[in-house]
Parts: C-alpha cells; sequence; structure tokens
C-alpha cells in the first residue's frame, strides 16, 4: 500500500511524533511505501537539528534523518507553518535576513500544496496529532 | 492531448473536520490554512464543525483583548473558493445554545449520525 504520514504536534511535548516514527518503520518493514511525510503545526518542530535532548533519551530528529536517508523518505515540513516557529533552511534564513538556520537532514521544506498532493496520491494519508 | 489541455487529475473527497475553538490553540487557523491551500487542487471539499469547531463560526468574534487576529471573516470568503459544502453538527450547536442565525456564514446543519456517514464515504479526514 502507498501511504503518506502526517505529524500536527511538536517532539517529546506530544508522543505524535514518536508514534509517526514507529508506525512508518513498521510500514516500510512490512513492505508498504511511503510517499510522503508532512509535519505541520507545532510537528514542523522536529525538524529543527538544534534539538539536545537528555543523553539516555531518543533524539526524535535525529531518529527521522537516519530513516530518511535509509529509506528515502521525502520528510516535508510546511513552510508557513515553519516560519511562524522559526524553523528555517539555508534559503528560507537567507530570504528573511536571518543569521542562521537550522533544518536537520533529510527534512525540506515546502508547501501545503504537498500535503494535498499526499492525500491524492496515497491510497492512506494517517494523521498523528490530537 | 494539446499542451494547454491540463490533464484531469484524480478528484478525491477531503473532509477537513474542525473541532476546537478559534483562539486559545492555533488549530482552527492553521486549518482554514489548509483549507484555501485545498481548493487550488480542485478536490471535493467538505467542511465540518463539531464540537467547540462551531464557535469558529461564531458571529461578532471580538479579538482586540487578546491581540489575536480575528480570522472569521475567511469563512465568508469560502465560497469565492468554490468551498460550498459547509456542515455543522446540530448536537454540538445544541448543547452549545446555537443556532445557526449565531453563524458568519450559511450552513447545512447535519446530526452525528448523518455527518458519521459522510464522514464514511471520504478518502481523506483531515481533523483539527
Amino acid at each position: 500500500m502507498k501511504l503518506s504520514v502526517m505529524i500536527n504536534e511538536g517532539p517529546y511535548q506530544h508522543q505524535a511524533a514518536d508514534s509517526a516514527y514507529q508506525f512508518t518503520k513498521a510500514a516500510l518493514e512490512k513492505g508498504h511505501e511511503i510517499f510522503r511525510v508532512f509535519f505541520y503545526h507545532d510537528g514542523v518542530n522536529v525538524a529543527t537539528r538544534f534539538g539536545v535532548p537528555p543523553q539516555d533519551d531518543r533524539n526524535i530528529t535525529v531518529l527521522w534523518s537516519e530513516l530518511a536517508k535509509e529509506h528515502n523518505l521525502d520528510l516535508v515540513v510546511c513552510v508557513a507553518a515553519a516560519q511562524r516557529r522559526g524553523i528555517l533552511d539555508a534559503d528560507e534564513a537567507k530570504r528573511h535576513g536571518k543569521d542562521g538556520n537550522n533544518i536537520a537532514p533529510g527534512f525540506r521544506i515546502s508547501g501545503l500544496g504537498q500535503l494535498i498532493e499526499a492525500g491524492i496520491q496515497s491510497d492512506r494519508l494517517v494523521v498523528f496529532g490530537d | 492531448m494539446e499542451p494547454w489541455e491540463e490533464e484531469e487529475g484524480p478528484v478525491k473527497k477531503f473532509m477537513y473536520v474542525n473541532r476546537k475553538v478559534p483562539y486559545g490553540t492555533i488549530y482552527a487557523l492553521e486549518s482554514l490554512e489548509v483549507v484555501l491551500i485545498a481548493a487550488a487542487f480542485d478536490q471535493d471539499v467538505t467542511l465540518v464543525f463539531i464540537d467547540d469547531g462551531v464557535y469558529q463560526l461564531m458571529k461578532g468574534q471580538d479579538t482586540t483583548g487578546i491581540g489575536m487576529k480575528n480570522f472569521s471573516p475567511t469563512y465568508r470568503a469560502l465560497e469565492g473558493y468554490d468551498i460550498e459544502k459547509l456542515y455543522v453538527e446540530k448536537e454540538s450547536l445544541e448543547s452549545r445554545g446555537l443556532t445557526p442565525d449565531d453563524l458568519v456564514v450559511d450552513v447545512e446543519v447535519k446530526t452525528r449520525s448523518e455527518l458519521a456517514d459522510l464522514m464514511e464515504e471520504q478518502d481523506v479526514v483531515l481533523s483539527f
């Protein structure tokens, strides 16, 4: 089955990003295709590479980056939601005159059209959040 | 096919379920942002307002005291985006002492069980 995943809550504050990760990993192991993973609302905060959780805790961002690298996943962060919350790639930082960017490897910033397209192209869009 | 003719893509049924108060959290505002983008995709769009989500459509919203933008006029613009299927749950309205006259847009009132049937028909349900 072709699946897409949407994450609507922030990391650590809420389990959505963890559950979505476990789901995505399990789906891939079962041979399903993941068309796209879309981060929205506070879910965009998963994409910062500046998080420093305690050493005995999981690093949700790194888990996603590694999974993306291993399976060539398309991790998309909503640009409008990201801008509000200070998640920037190099281009966005330059465009808005910010002195740095914080996007983690394997994530890309794009528009909400990517979410709608995921809904159209996938057999199921699975949403994680409240 | 000529290059200026656009290929007809698949049309799916998208339902946006709005469940939360308009202010206090960002869900309602960012849900509306998704709906406005979705309008450009020529899909079959339905908006549903249930639970505290019915407050998103209340007339006379005044946000001056909380320093946030009153975005309720945007719901009136949805018609211009060809988004015309707006449903409000009967039980949610009644339990809050509201009637369709209290809302900024014309809506169709549906019962919980009618909405459940409608939900069953959808390809994609996004809940905010």
